[in-house]
């Protein structure tokens, strides 16, 4: 710690180019910070509830609906606590682009989801109001909803029976998620399934899909196969999968956001590697008499290399700390420009950043440390 | 004419001392090959994509789906719909008079995905019998077409290098029912994706009475306003109609801008990075050089040429990076298939598309890299006082 203001004079002794260094290396980490943050916001979370829920689709495929009927049986499964059910809507509000999720759904299925945020009088309205929806936080944002308007929602699935194309809603509710991070699913709007049931024009008497809830995550597997079992050989064969890899299956299916995250990411820094290593190698060289004289006065070796070291690790820390400061900024951006995004540079990806850091500062400081330890007083005094 | 000679001669000059200074030349050379080779790459994605589903497209095909379905999967309509649709006017008719239309079903079947083993939502369409005609670009590259009434499919090419266990002859099951496979087609665009198969069959095993889509081919491209106008003034039907390449179109629109995107902010970080470190190299020639510079601008080379010179130099090694960068890109990524979940809900097969116009495209980037990376350290150069550099150790 005492050689601090000595590697701090050395790694400034060139300006420009220290500068020139450090502002690549803070470019690098900006990305990296960016798309670890997509990266995480496309992982599938384990959270406590998730490991208790299940999802019954039909086997088929999951556009395929499944009858209303199997409610009851799949209640009497053991070691299901409760069970509710949805259907797609996938309305339009306004203009296609205006995406979110839409869907009709049982009035127990807000009791299954205790990390939606629901104040109690909402709620009551909700189950009372025919005609009623909730939103998410983060969409009513986005359009400016208030409870009490009206949202009207084109129809792109089910027409209305009575010859619309347009399904109006009356918003009593408004959620938060519990955590930040789930800010995402703030992005949807929920309504009844009775009211959807009514007034579509085919398919009465089905539903989408069902969540179960189990009494026990440790049993999940065991009820998913019962319920499974009960209609096998049946017309509409299900598929049960536990949330979290109902969801992995989802993201699966986007694309494998891993693997073009991480080649990206490989490219960038071997880019850096490359250079910074470069750079350090040229700064120690025209520095050769200046540590022979510091042997000299009686530096030691171990001192040399920890100097050198100390100067690329001193480089690859207050870029990267700087660069992920600056990719903190970029995803609010981010997030600010996919609405409804929920994009954000986590303490796991600090830490990953650190370790980067870390072994970018060895890769780089490592080869010409070890050749200023190695140094003769002798012939570097020559040299010049 | 003297300034070429002068340009010509000092250019050559500090590209022989390259090899002297490998390293530092390489920085800029690997820094803009990373820049271009992720960008292209990203770039021959989005273009992939739109390309897969812009060649289903073509003007003299229209589609019709109910009034309001953003697309095929959304879609619904009747038998009676079908008949009325299929003999609108302006659509073409054989020989025998009848319209030369599909009416298609589309539906989604959970298959395995080759790479990965978990199921993937894969496109089943039940395709009219007039379908070979209509989409004249697909044909059968291996086994047989299917049979009218016979639970058989044939397998777009791209459907079976993704997607397990669709070879032919090998059965396929669906809800309680097997489905033989008996074909394989290509036709160089989305539907490669799909598993084709008899419609009513098809709406048996889904329990479906009805249809998805029409798809007709037109008279000739004009004739589309006539059939439009015929089909929304009929009070017997809730249609919208398209040409088949507006439709298409608008599916890969916004994830191929979404992907041009993400590759062009991607690409300039990266760029800004990699014009520090030109920046950086280009400072290390110059002031290694600046003896030799001082030297010529006393035998009375002027600054312009030594200002070319040096940009010259950061252009040629920033094109050479680019060119590495765009190979690799191309080497790696060209033809390399991928899917994603496209309009109908189900798996799109897609190719990356390494163009020319895009390497072209990295090529800019790289000599754009390389003149900025360039620039400052070639005035600086050009500026030192001719005495001072001389003098210097």
């Amino acid at each position: 710690m005492k050689f601090l203001h000595l590697v701090w004079a050395s790694l400034f002794r060139k300006k420009a180019r220290t500068i020139l260094t450090l502002l690549s290396i803070t470019v690098a980490f900006l990305l990296f910070g960016m798309l670890d943050a997509v990266r995480v916001a496309f992982t599938v979370r384990d959270s406590l509830e998730g490991a208790s829920r299940l999802v019954v689709s039909s086997k088929l495929s999951i556009i395929q609906p499944l009858p209303y009927s199997d409610l009851a049986q799949i209640q009497r499964v053991p070691g299901v606590e409760q069970v509710a059910f949805a259907n797609w809507f996938g309305g339009i509000y306004q203009d296609r682009k205006n995406f979110f999720a839409n869907f009709a759904v049982s009035p127990n299925y807000l009791d299954m989801y205790p990390e939606f945020l629901l104040p109690e009088e909402q709620k009551q309205a909700f189950l009372t109001t025919r005609t009623g929806a909730v939103v998410g936080a983060n969409l009513a944002r986005r359009y400016d909803f208030k409870i009490g308007d009206k949202i009207p929602l084109q129809a792109t699935i089910f027409p209305h029976k009575n010859g619309s194309n347009t399904w109006t809603f009356d918003l009593v509710g408004i959620f938060h998620t519990r955590e930040a991070r789930d800010r995402n699913q703030e992005d949807q709007l929920m309504f009844h399934y009775d009211y959807f049931d009514e007034g579509r024009t085919f398919g009465h008497g089905t539903v989408g899909w069902y969540t179960v809830k189990v009494s026990d995550p440790e049993h999940a597997q065991q009820a998913a196969q019962d319920i499974d079992r009960l209609f096998a050989n049946s017309d509409a064969e299900t598929k049960t999968q536990t949330e979290k890899q109902f969801n992995l299956d989802f993201v699966k299916q986007i694309g494998d956001i891993g693997l073009i995250v991480s080649s990206i990411m490989g490219a960038v820094f071997f880019t850096i590697l490359l250079l910074t290593g470069n750079t350090m190698s040229q700064a120690v060289r025209e520095r050769i008499p200046e540590l022979a004289v510091l042997k000299t006065i009686g530096f030691s070796n171990q001192n040399v290399l920890w100097l050198v070291l100390g100067e690329s690790l001193l480089l690859a820390a207050i870029g990267g700390s700087l660069g992920l400061l600056l990719a903190m900024g970029g995803a609010g951006a981010l997030s600010a420009a996919f609405r409804g995004g929920a994009f954000a540079v986590g303490a796991q990806s600090w830490l990953t950043g650190i370790v980067i850091m870390l072994l970018l500062g060895l890769a780089v400081g490592l080869p010409p440390a070890w050749r200023a330890m190695r140094l003769r007083i002798v012939d570097a005094l020559n040299e010049h | 004419m003297r300034w070429f000679a002068q340009i010509i001669e000092i250019t050559w000059m500090s590209l022989a001392t390259i090899p002297e200074r490998l390293g530092s030349a390489l920085v800029i050379v690997a820094g803009i090959a990373g820049v271009v080779s992720v960008l292209v790459a990203l770039l021959a994605m989005g273009e992939g994509f739109q390309a897969v589903l812009a060649q289903a497209g073509r003007l003299d095909d229209a589609i019709v789906l109910r009034k309001g379905a953003s697309a095929e999967l959304n879609s619904g309509l009747s038998r009676e719909d079908v008949v009325l649709i299929a003999q609108a006017p302006g659509v073409l008719k054989d020989s025998a008079g009848n319209p030369i239309a599909s009416a298609e079903v589309v539906v989604v079947a959970n298959l395995p995905k080759r790479s990965s083993g978990s199921d993937t939502n894969v496109e089943i369409r039940g395709v009219g019998q007039r379908v070979w005609e209509l989409r004249s670009d697909a044909h059968i590259i291996a086994g047989r077409r299917f049979e009218t009434g016979k639970r058989e499919l044939v397998i777009g090419k791209g459907a079976q290098t993704e997607f397990a266990g669709l070879e032919v002859g090998k059965t396929v099951r669906l809800g309680l029912q097997d489905w033989t496979v008996v074909g394989v087609f290509a036709s160089g665009d989305a539907h490669e994706s799909e598993l084709w198969a008899d419609p009513e069959v098809l709406q048996g095993a889904y329990n479906r009475t009805g249809y998805q889509s029409v798809t007709l081919k037109l008279t000739d491209a004009d004739a589309f306003d006539a059939l439009k106008a015929a089909l929304s003034s009929d009070p017997r039907l809730t249609v919208d109609v398209q040409r088949t390449r507006d439709y298409y179109a608008t599916q890969s629109e916004r994830l191929s801008r979404l992907i041009r995107i993400l590759g062009v902010a991607i690409a300039s970080i990266m760029g800004v990075g990699a014009v520090f470190g030109a920046l950086n190299t280009m400072y290390a020639a110059v002031s290694t050089r600046s003896r030799e510079i001082a030297t010529l601008r006393a035998l009375g080379f002027s600054a312009t040429p030594v200002v070319i010179s040096v940009m010259l130099e950061a252009a040629l090694l920033a094109l050479l990076g680019g060119l590495i960068g765009a190979g690799i890109a191309w080497y790696v990524f060209d033809k390399y298939t991928v899917s994603t979940l496209g309009a109908n809900f189900s798996q799109v097969v897609f190719a990356f598309q390494v163009s020319p116009r895009l390497i072209l495209n990295g090529l800019l980037w790289a000599l754009g890299i390389g003149l900025l990376g360039g620039l400052l350290p070639a005035v600086h150069a050009a500026r030192q006082p001719v005495t001072s550099a001389l003098r210097a150790p």
